[in-house]
């Protein structure tokens, strides 16, 4: 049924496209939905993908840009020569697709464990945590003049959002007090520079060739902040799917991230990196509280959701191994 | 005193007979859904065999640690006000070991397989 509404989209906007076939949802809650297609074209297919909030789902959670920032945001990285899918259509009214956008299919890996085992990424692997160092640079350098409206956020602000967030789920967790108060003595204050800082870059959510990186994804949490905050959440040991031993997304050191962002002219602070893996690490700790609430309250009673709350105990031991560790 | 079989025994058999006879019958997002479900009545399992003894273990501690009586939710609750008003940090005596083998045993209820908590379990648990 989509299949309609797209091929009447891609009609106007794509130049001698005839059709879609194959549309397919890769993942969607309740507000957002991915879809992938293929536009039929005389040349041959082209591979889109399809991101948008449903008609009558226009409110975006607190935190995320919106897609519109999100397409945007896509868009400027993809033009600086940041690994980007091209948009390629933003959707107006006239669509009768809800909002949001088009872009291009970038075929690759997203799935962690994958990229971490599979021998076609073997020769990547190596590779990876310096160019992502480069990649981040190369984002953080994005022009301000052009980026859309966007949250700002620094260290201190978030410290009191996540613990409100804590506070609120009224479960007490010792060793989470104990990192909130690790945050707030080691809080290092505003940046010295605020950039555009992408909020969820890490394992997962990077499309990975045999090449290496391909097209950075999920900008909906891009906020204006510490830059550093990119370095430290891609090195939170949740994202190194068992890879205890290479910080960086299981792929490698921080040093080799830290030279690639180097060479590519910008600075490592090396001691906010490291607040901002306790504060990701106690994030992601949080978040999975509130997934657990989210199953007890709300619609979303699914056995998936309800094992997530028993997780938040791996960001315990990795907060300890942090904060407290124990001699080797 | 409840009858037999224990409820431990009983959640294995259901968990047993999911992974060996049901298991190979669904394919896609089922089986998924399914490997979800047997992963809970694993973790139900392993959270019945050895919560009594670690609870048992765990108030001690935070009796001798805090100088106070109550349950384990209670406890544990007066533990996160002393490190959130900052009269117990990681220099108070036996708080660090306290932590950790407080989360060590959640762990191995929770996700005996993560692979920070085999490296520690590796340094002698």
């Amino acid at each position: 049924m989509i299949e309609a509404e797209l091929s009447r989209s891609v009609a106007r906007w794509c130049p001698g496209a005839t059709g879609v076939t194959g549309a397919a949802k890769l993942s969607g809650g309740a507000s957002q939905e991915t879809w992938r297609f293929d536009i039929v074209h005389p040349d041959g297919p082209i591979g889109a993908i399809l991101r948008r909030s449903p008609k009558g789902y226009g409110a975006a959670p607190t935190r995320a840009a919106g897609l519109g920032a999100e397409a945007q945001l896509m868009q400027l990285a993809y033009e600086a020569g940041v690994p980007s899918p091209r948009v390629m259509h933003v959707l107006t009214p006239e669509d009768e697709l809800g909002t949001g956008f088009i872009m291009q299919r970038v075929e690759g890996e997203t799935i962690a464990r994958k990229i971490l085992r599979d021998e076609e990424y073997a020769a990547a692997r190596p590779l990876l945590a310096r160019q992502i160092g480069g990649i981040l640079a190369g984002l953080h350098r994005l022009p301000q003049d052009k980026l859309p409206a966007l949250r700002s956020r620094g260290a201190t602000q978030e410290i009191g959002e996540f613990e409100r967030d804590y506070r609120s789920l009224n479960w007490p967790k010792p060793v989470f007090e104990l990192a909130l108060r690790w945050l707030r003595d080691h809080d290092p204050g505003p940046a010295a520079e605020t950039t555009l800082v992408h909020g969820d870059f890490r394992n997962g959510n990077l499309i990975i060739g045999s090449d290496g990186v391909r097209a950075v994804l999920d900008w909906e949490l891009a906020h204006l902040g510490d830059p550093m905050e990119d370095l430290g959440w891609v090195c939170v040991n949740s994202w190194r799917f068992g890879e205890i031993d290479k910080p960086v997304g299981g792929f490698g050191t921080r040093e080799e991230l830290f030279a690639g962002y180097e060479a590519a002219g910008r600075k490592v602070d090396p001691a906010r990196v490291k607040f901002w893996e306790v504060m990701g690490t106690l994030r992601w700790g949080i978040m999975c509280g509130g997934m657990m609430q989210r199953f007890r309250e709300g619609p979303d009673h699914s056995m998936e959701r309800a094992m997530i709350g028993r997780r938040a105990s791996e960001t315990e031991i990795d907060l300890l191994r942090l904060l407290a560790p124990r001699g080797s | 005193m409840q009858d037999e079989p224990t409820p431990i025994e009983l959640t294995k058999a259901v968990a047993d007979f999911l992974r060996s006879d049901i298991t190979p019958l669904i394919s896609g997002h089922q089986a998924f859904k399914l490997r979800v479900a047997i992963n809970i009545l694993e973790l139900v399992t392993r959270q019945l065999t050895r919560e009594k003894e670690s609870d048992a273990a765990e108030v001690e501690r935070l009796r001798t640690l805090l100088g106070i009586d109550g349950s384990v939710t209670e406890l544990n609750r007066a533990l996160a006000e002393r490190i959130a008003q900052g009269e117990v940090d990681l220099t108070t005596p036996g708080l660090a070991e306290h932590l950790w083998a407080t989360t060590m045993d959640k762990l191995a209820v929770d996700q005996p397989n993560y692979a920070s908590y085999k490296r520690e379990l590796s340094r002698g648990g």
